[in-house]
């Protein structure tokens, strides 16, 4: 293919991608545009095979990669996507290195010319750092995740310091490699970022993984873009530049949702705090507690009930009971919604796709914002796995580590059920106020069990 | 004005306009489909296949062509699963609508 042909095909690649995330905007139209994304790939693919040599060793090292990643995307659980979203940004990271080194290694293989121009070196510094940052700090992601390492965020004296410093050494090692064009200080440079990358998520907390997991969303995209500049390839700049935004725009979304600042997020120190400002009180506090046919009585009679689900729905596999719940109240005449926050699961918009696997209509499921003025309207709210995202000390106290941060205003309901397994504190440390409320009503035990029982109650 | 633009001005140029897009396209996807939005975000930076394919080019075997060939192998993963653990997604929310 002529050069003019290459550029055209990448470019209906490019446009491709961007329908494809158009189409997200609606589940309608969601289907058609990952189609798009799909066929904008193999154009792509297909162009690039037509201008390259070893044909063969790359249809094979395509086939082994696309082989595992179809038997993955079969066989993930819905509950584990933010494991394999974190996994996936790993190896686009390490695939960043890796070019970026061969392009070192051979730059006319890109028709950069035979040396490296000024501004090739530039960009290729950038495009290895922030491909190994993403590398070695999406493992992190990974392994915290899937409670591999623990979630529990890991701080020491001086680390900010030390990551300036590290920050500091890696551009003075790229400098040199600047002036030098040799492997040593780009070798450096590039094991400098990955020692950040595992520095700079190693001290976040598990409550915080949205942001984390949204930010190198950001990073890969950055990768991406970056390598693009390397080789003069728009398409690549285009599509990494669609996937930095989008991921950028999730993280922000997510602070938001948590009241935090994105470099409070990133400099850490959210758990800590918040466990020791709450110690104050040691006074002993009353709830009311009932059993799940008393939970079952209350809904039963309800008008319309709100479904408030956390991560500990998940955790307790209760999405499917709690859709057979929803399914019997319906028939009873009861208006059933669940209400999402957020943050509810450990990436964005995670619940929904959670409570989709379990077949929960669509429609069902509302967004805070949409749902929250409906409280006050409302019989009964069951709040179930989740804690700190109703906590109303995040609208009333000051002195609270959350105040400020979003809620579900379960509060304002006529009676609120709790389901929980104990009167622990959630991610936050926090006692949670609602627990104590006279129109609250506890009921202890595993989600999934809960959720049984009630059903059986009702019928 | 006749000497020629530096390629690198015009590639700021691409990346800077399509920030742009991506920001308004982006915040017009509907929260409930983040997730899948994440996913399919996945498979696109998987498009980085582009440039691993050129790196495994060079008809010698070298060092280069090898490390191509892996990032080839890594960037395959992600495009596959992405865009096929994208489509599981969808179809849930599929199966409901009806």
């Amino acid at each position: 293919m002529s050069a003019n042909s290459v550029a055209l095909a990448y470019l209906t690649a490019a446009v491709l991608f961007i329908l494809a995330l158009k189409g997200l905007s609606s589940p309608v139209s969601a289907r058609r545009g990952n189609m798009f994304g799909m066929v904008g790939m193999a154009i792509a693919m297909l162009t690039t095979l037509t201008v390259t040599k070893n044909v063969g060793y790359i249809l094979i090292a395509i086939a082994a990669g696309g082989a595992v990643g179809a038997v993955v995307a079969r066989r993930i659980h819905m509950t584990a996507m933010p494991e394999l979203v974190a996994a996936m940004h790993s190896l686009v990271g390490l695939a960043a290195v890796l070019i970026a080194m061969a392009a070192f290694n051979n730059p006319l293989a890109y028709g950069i010319g035979a040396t490296l121009h000024a501004s090739n070196r530039i960009e290729l510094f950038i495009g290895t750092f922030v491909g190994a940052i993403t590398f070695t700090g999406s493992i992190i992601a990974f392994g915290k995740l899937s409670g591999k390492l623990g979630s529990k965020p890991l701080r020491f004296a001086g680390q900010h310091w030390l990551n300036l410093l590290l920050g500091v050494l890696m551009i003075g090692f790229g400098i040199v490699f600047f002036f030098t064009q040799s492997w040593t200080p780009f070798l450096i440079m590039t094991a400098i970022a990955m020692l950040i990358g595992v520095l700079l998520i190693m001290p976040i907390g598990g409550a915080d993984m949205p942001v984390v997991i949204s930010m190198l969303n950001s990073y890969s995209g950055w990768a991406a873009a970056g390598i693009g500049f390397t080789l003069n390839n728009n398409m690549l700049i285009i599509a990494g530049s669609l996937v930095g935004s989008s991921g950028a725009i999730l993280s922000y979304i997510m602070c938001k949702a948590m009241n935090r600042s994105f470099f409070n997020v990133i400099l850490g120190g959210f758990g800590g705090e918040a466990a020791a400002a709450d110690q104050g009180d040691g006074v002993q506090k009353t709830y009311r507690s009932g059993s799940a046919d008393d939970a079952a009585f209350l809904m039963g009679n309800a008008d319309s009930v709100i479904i408030v689900p956390g991560y500990g729905l998940a955790v307790a596999r209760a999405q499917h009971a709690i859709n057979e719940m929803s399914k019997v109240l319906t028939e009873k005449g009861v208006k059933v919604r669940y209400a999402i926050h957020p943050v509810a699961g450990r990436m964005p918009g995670h619940m929904n796709v959670l409570l989709a696997e379990a077949e929960v209509p669509y429609e069902q499921v509302v967004e805070m914002d949409e749902i929250n003025n409906e409280f006050a309207d409302t019989d009964v709210v069951l709040v179930i796995g989740a804690n700190d995202v109703v906590n109303p000390a995040a609208k009333n106290d000051k002195a609270s580590p959350i105040y400020g941060m979003p809620i579900l205003e379960a509060h304002k309901a006529r009676t609120v059920l709790v389901v929980k397994r104990s009167m622990a504190t959630g991610y936050a440390g926090l006692d949670n106020d609602l627990f104590y409320m006279d129109k609250t009503m506890m009921v202890f035990g595993d989600a999934k069990k809960v959720v049984e029982d009630i059903i059986k109650s009702l019928a | 004005m006749t000497e020629a633009v530096d390629p690198f001005v015009l590639n700021l140029t691409v990346f800077v306009l399509a920030i742009f897009i991506g920001y308004h396209v982006v915040w017009n996807v509907t929260p409930a489909l983040h997730t899948p939005l994440m996913a399919v975000t996945n498979a696109i930076s998987g498009i980085i296949i582009v440039g691993a394919m050129l790196a495994a080019g060079p008809v010698k075997l070298d060092i280069g062509t090898v490390l191509g060939l892996v990032a080839v192998t890594l960037a395959a993963v992600n495009v596959f699963g992405g865009f096929l653990v994208t489509q599981r997604m969808l179809d849930m929310f599929k199966k409901k609508n009806k």
